[in-house]
């Protein structure tokens, strides 16, 4: 028993995982569910700290269990079941096991007490999470995996690079709070950076997410970018730098949610801006900033996979995702239609259900440092989500235009998975002090003031009536494919317009350095193929007679170089 | 105790001929298994008594050393020791492939008598102090190693033999060249005391010479680049319990040959320092890096996609050996012991795929991994100790290489360390994309290989994954043998 509590938690769903291969029928799916308990379990056995490793005579830190790996590693456990449980009537076996594996690494990273371990769990994360996306096996997906791949290990890389430069320049590898100006500390914030999809780094998220399976994205959407928040709470809490990052990172998506057709692409980006709240919670850095950005990263983690959830179910039911090919389907999925609902004012702050008193907190700490501008931005970005998340989510999925679709209810176990976020969304809203009480830093906070709830309430109606006047005016037409639209007509003029014309002249520019580099990349390749393929040069053993010439060649080069050399020297 | 060093050598040159005599297919395979595993324990054994730090000498018959022939045992050999007959006992078991395909049953005695004999000629390069003794076991272990090769089910498994016959006799007499040099220089074949000799005469061009032949007929058994072009029709057209065994071990014993003449007994001074080895081999070490990767993304064939890699691989050690330098030697020789539970648990992996279809083609494994995942997770562990991914035994070597490059003030030859760990990547991946991501073929075997041939496979990866993080033993020892070797024990 000692032993295994020596490991950080995750790691015996890593090792559970390897025996998926020998399961089948239903042991398999009781495994399945229990694994995520089981490590659970473990994590609530875990000691504060476990024996260090000498690895290369470096001293490692497998478990480090302190306050905020253990609120990361609750919800990040509890991810992982309703995923699983989402899952379950999945016939790949290897998605369940890549599932597994992925979350199993997102979790013992959370452990990690030095760089070193966390980099072997943040590429264990990136290795496995690319098989949740070539797992739906179409060519699309296998070009978007290894785009994806490469920016995850290019992130690896980068920390491991930190962390050599942190090493050399403070002589220890032990992963607490970093210094963003050094060297070192700058190359991790920039890894840590492109995994949280910081503006500009962000391309992967939504380049990806959409393409992975439906179940896969699930998974995606709760580890990866959360694991490099809890990284970034611990480097770098307090690190101004990061408010206007997170401002932006909340602001930005917004505009590309509103004209993005596909949905799930749509809740990849209100991924990104539910990202910049956290960022910014981590950039005030004040304790209850950061018990805003945990809460946050809490609730956020289980409405969104309930919303990628309920779109998921829609993909496998209808066959297609685009916002423009569906609608009225609440006739034939009641149930999903309720839950994603559920999601939706989750993410869009409603009183009463887990936004509203996570998000409250970051904004309130925010309020108190007095970051106005910061603090103002959020509001309206809050505005925002309502519209491409709270309304456009399940309007156009499930109500809108009747598109005729009549389908079957999502299967039974996905129902269970999204019924369980949907309660859990719930749960924490009436009851938050049961969130409150796992977080790193204790909170004394109080939502439901008359003030909070009225304020958000306002903020809600008003963004719900500009959306209810645009539909009634019919300028929110929702048969287009590409549909762009917003109420503020400053995203709709300019904005637009300046980052298409923008996009034209990168995409131009792009297209030109591309067709060069691609024409003297086939060269290359072709000229490596030719002599490297059997009849070539290189490709095919020679003769016996070639092998004595070559060695004879290199007996004439040595002893010529040992003759020249002692010559010199002589 | 005393006798251990020479029992080492000594038993299976006897059970060999033993093996004749006995004929009976089963009896010889019981026999023949029952010495492997007595070896391996003998060499545990000797690995115990050289961890002190001291070198067991072992005169042999009694005659005292500069005359008689010495057996020397110190921390290099006995590690090379372990990882032969550890190779030897994992894969003999399997034997020479499915009944009545490659041999027939009533000649499957000649399979585990050269096989044994292979075993002790390795063994005896690895632990003889007398060079002249070094060239004969060396032909013993490649004439048994010839037969082997031939004894593969193809027609062209002749042809290879046959030219790696000639190929490794050109090599064996480039080193019996060598040491005629020597011996003519100094008068002696005692390796200790040529180490003691040399240096009065390393000024005359015969010892320059002397080095070179050394230098090239080892690397045409070591297969250097450009000196490989053997090893691929070998490797692939040999049975598949000799390819893992070979593909392990023979390139690996020239490996600790040329380590032990360059740093023991001609000295790193005069190696690195007069004669520049370096300039030679880190060339060659690049090039065997990125044409032996290249060549293995265009293969077709899963046994030659292997047999190139380890070209690539190979290029990695002597890389490690041509800094010259502790860490680059540790590198060197940890990648020994990594890299032949990495090859021979992936050829291993190809048996049982063998043994399941009778092709080791890439087109005939697509969708296997739905049939046969057991064999598959192998190859995919193994893949990713050939890449150098964290957590396998191939990290410990890179981080190895990689630090000794850069405490060279070489970042370049560090960069080049990961470049080809990214073409690693490719060919892996060809295998895996194939295995994984394509709808299987009709023809498709329905199940998992014979436990017969899973269980050595899974013995030998679970061991380089124990080995990735526990490196106490291989990393370890590694160290101390190059730095023993660089303090000049001969």
């Amino acid at each position: 028993m000692s032993a295994i509590s020596a490991l950080p938690p995750g790691t015996l769903l890593i090792a559970g995982a390897l025996l998926l291969p020998l399961l089948r029928g239903a042991a398999l799916k009781a495994w399945l569910l229990a694994l995520p308990l089981l490590s659970f379990a473990h994590q609530l056995q875990a000691p504060e700290a476990g024996p260090p490793l000498q690895f290369f005579g470096l001293e490692l830190v497998l478990l480090r269990a302190d306050p905020l790996a253990l609120a990361f590693g609750v919800v990040f456990h509890l991810a992982a079941l309703i995923a699983a449980l989402y899952a379950l009537q999945l016939q790949d076996r290897m998605q369940h096991a890549a599932g597994l594996l992925y979350a199993g690494a997102a979790i013992a990273a959370l452990f990690a007490g030095d760089l070193i371990t966390l980099f072997i769990f943040w590429e264990f994360t990136a290795l496995a999470s690319v098989l949740l996306i070539w797992a739906r096996r179409s060519e699309r997906a296998r070009h978007a995996g290894l785009r994806y791949l490469v920016v995850q290990v290019g992130s690896g890389v980068l920390l491991l690079a930190g962390a050599a430069l942190h090493y050399r320049a403070t002589g220890s590898l032990a992963f607490g709070a970093l210094a963003p100006q050094s060297p070192g500390g700058a190359l991790i914030l920039l890894a840590f950076g492109v995994k949280a999809a910081f503006p500009l780094l962000h391309n992967w998220l939504q380049d990806a997410y959409p393409e992975a399976t439906v179940t896969g994205t699930v998974f995606l959407s709760a580890f990866t970018t959360k694991l490099a928040i809890y990284a970034l709470a611990r480097g770098f809490a307090g690190t101004e730098l990061l408010i206007p990052i997170g401002v932006t990172m909340t602001f930005f998506p917004i505009f590309y949610a509103v004209v993005e057709n596909d949905m799930r692409r749509v809740l990849a980006y209100s991924l990104n801006n539910q990202l910049g709240y956290m960022v910014v919670g981590i950039g005030v850095g004040t304790p209850l900033a950061l018990s805003g950005t945990v809460a946050h990263a809490f609730s956020h983690i289980i409405y969104k996979s309930l919303l990628f959830m309920a779109m998921g179910a829609v993909l496998l039911r209808v066959g297609r995702i685009g916002a423009s090919q569906l609608g009225g389907l609440y006739r034939s999925m009641p149930w999903t239609t309720a839950f994603c609902i559920v999601g939706a004012v989750s993410i869009s702050g409603l009183p009463l259900f887990s936004g509203f008193i996570s998000k409250s907190l970051i904004l309130s700490a925010a309020a108190e440092q007095h970051h106005t501008v910061a603090w103002a931005m959020l509001i309206i970005a809050s505005a925002g989500v309502l519209k491409h998340s709270g309304i456009k989510i399940p309007y156009f999925a499930f109500f809108a235009h009747d598109s005729g679709l009549r389908v079957r209810e999502a299967p039974l176990p996905m129902l269970i998975a999204m019924g369980a976020a949907a309660t859990a969304c719930l749960v924490i809203g009436v009851w938050p002090q049961l969130l409150y009480d796992i977080l790193p830093h204790p909170v004394n906070y109080e939502p439901y003031t008359a003030a909070h709830v009225i304020g958000q309430l306002q903020l809600l109606l008003f963004a719900a009536l500009a959306f209810a006047l645009l539909l009634r005016f019919r300028i929110y037409p929702p048969e287009l494919r590409a549909t762009n639209l917003d109420t503020d007509w400053l995203y709709r003029r300019a904005l637009p317009a300046a980052i298409r014309a923008a996009a034209r002249a990168q995409r131009r520019l792009r297209a030109a350095a591309q067709t060069r580099a691609a024409r003297l990349g086939h060269a290359l390749i072709a000229w490596l193929r030719r002599h490297h393929t059997p009849p070539g040069l290189l490709g095919e053993p020679w003769s016996a007679g070639a092998t004595a010439l070559w060695a004879a060649l290199l007996l004439a080069a040595s002893l010529l170089l040992f003759y020249l050399r002692t010559a010199a020297a002589g | 105790m005393t006798h251990l060093p020479v029992l080492q050598i000594a038993l299976p040159l006897i059970a060999a001929p033993l093996c004749v005599l006995l004929r009976h297919a089963r009896a010889v395979q019981i026999f023949a298994v029952l010495v492997a595993w007595a070896c391996l324990g003998i060499a545990l054994a000797l690995l115990g008594a050289a961890l002190p730090g001291g070198a067991i000498s072992y005169e042999l018959g009694g005659w005292p050393a500069p005359l008689g022939i010495e057996y020397r045992v110190d921390l290099a050999n006995a590690f090379v020791l372990v990882v032969v007959s550890a190779l030897g006992a994992v894969v003999l078991p399997i034997g020479p492939g499915r009944r009545g395909h490659a041999v027939p049953p009533r000649r499957e005695y000649l399979f585990y008598a050269s096989f044994l004999l292979c075993m002790a000629g390795l063994m005896g390069v690895a632990i003889t102090g007398d060079i002249f003794n070094v060239f004969v076991f060396l032909e013993i272990s490649s004439l048994a190693a010839y037969t082997l090769i031939a004894l593969g089910r193809q027609r062209q498994a002749l042809r290879a033999a046959f030219s790696y016959l000639m190929m490794g006799t050109i090599g064996g007499t480039f080193v019996l060249i060598g040491i005629g040099f020597l011996y003519q220089m100094t008068g002696t074949l005692n390796m200790a005391d040529l180490q003691r000799l040399l240096p009065a005469v390393q000024q005359s061009r015969s010892v320059h010479a002397a080095f070179a032949f050394l230098t090239v007929g080892i690397g045409i058994k070591l297969a250097v680049f450009p000196l490989h072009q053997w090893l691929p029709n070998a490797y692939s057209f040999a049975p598949p319990a000799v390819s893992a065994f070979l593909a392990s071990t023979a390139t690996k014993v020239a490996y600790y040959l040329l380590v032990r003449l360059a740093f023991g007994v001609f000295g790193t001074a005069y190696v690195f320092g007069a004669l520049g080895l370096g300039a030679l081999l880190l060339p060659l070490a690049l090039l065997a890096m990125f044409v032996g990767a290249l060549a293995a993304i265009y293969q077709s064939d899963l046994k030659r996609l292997l047999a190139y890699s380890s070209v690539s691989q190979i290029g990695y050690m002597i890389l490690g050996l041509s800094f010259g330098t502790a860490t680059g030697l540790t590198g060197g020789l940890v990648h020994i012991a990594n890299h032949a539970l990495t090859k021979g648990g992936l050829f291993l992996a190809v048996a049982c795929i063998v043994a399941q279809t009778g092709s080791s083609a890439l087109s005939d494994l697509r969708g296997l991994s739905r049939r046969m995942p057991w064999t598959f997770a192998a190859i995919a562990i193994g893949g990713l100790g050939l890449i150098g991914a964290p957590g396998t035994a191939g990290f410990v070597s890179k981080w190895y290489l990689v630090l000794a490059a850069l405490s060279a003030g070489r970042p370049e030859v560090a960069f080049a360390v990961l470049l080809s760990s990214l073409l690693a990547g490719i060919y892996v991946w060809r295998v895996l994309e194939a295995a994984w991501f394509r709808d299987p073929v009709q023809s498709a075997p329905r199940g998992e290989a014979p436990l017969r041939i899973l269980i050595p496979t899974w013995v030998l990866i679970g061991a380089s994954l124990y080995f990735g993080v526990f490196t106490e033993w291989t990393a370890g020892i590694a160290e101390a043998a190059a730095r023993q070797l660089l303090e000049g024990a001969p």
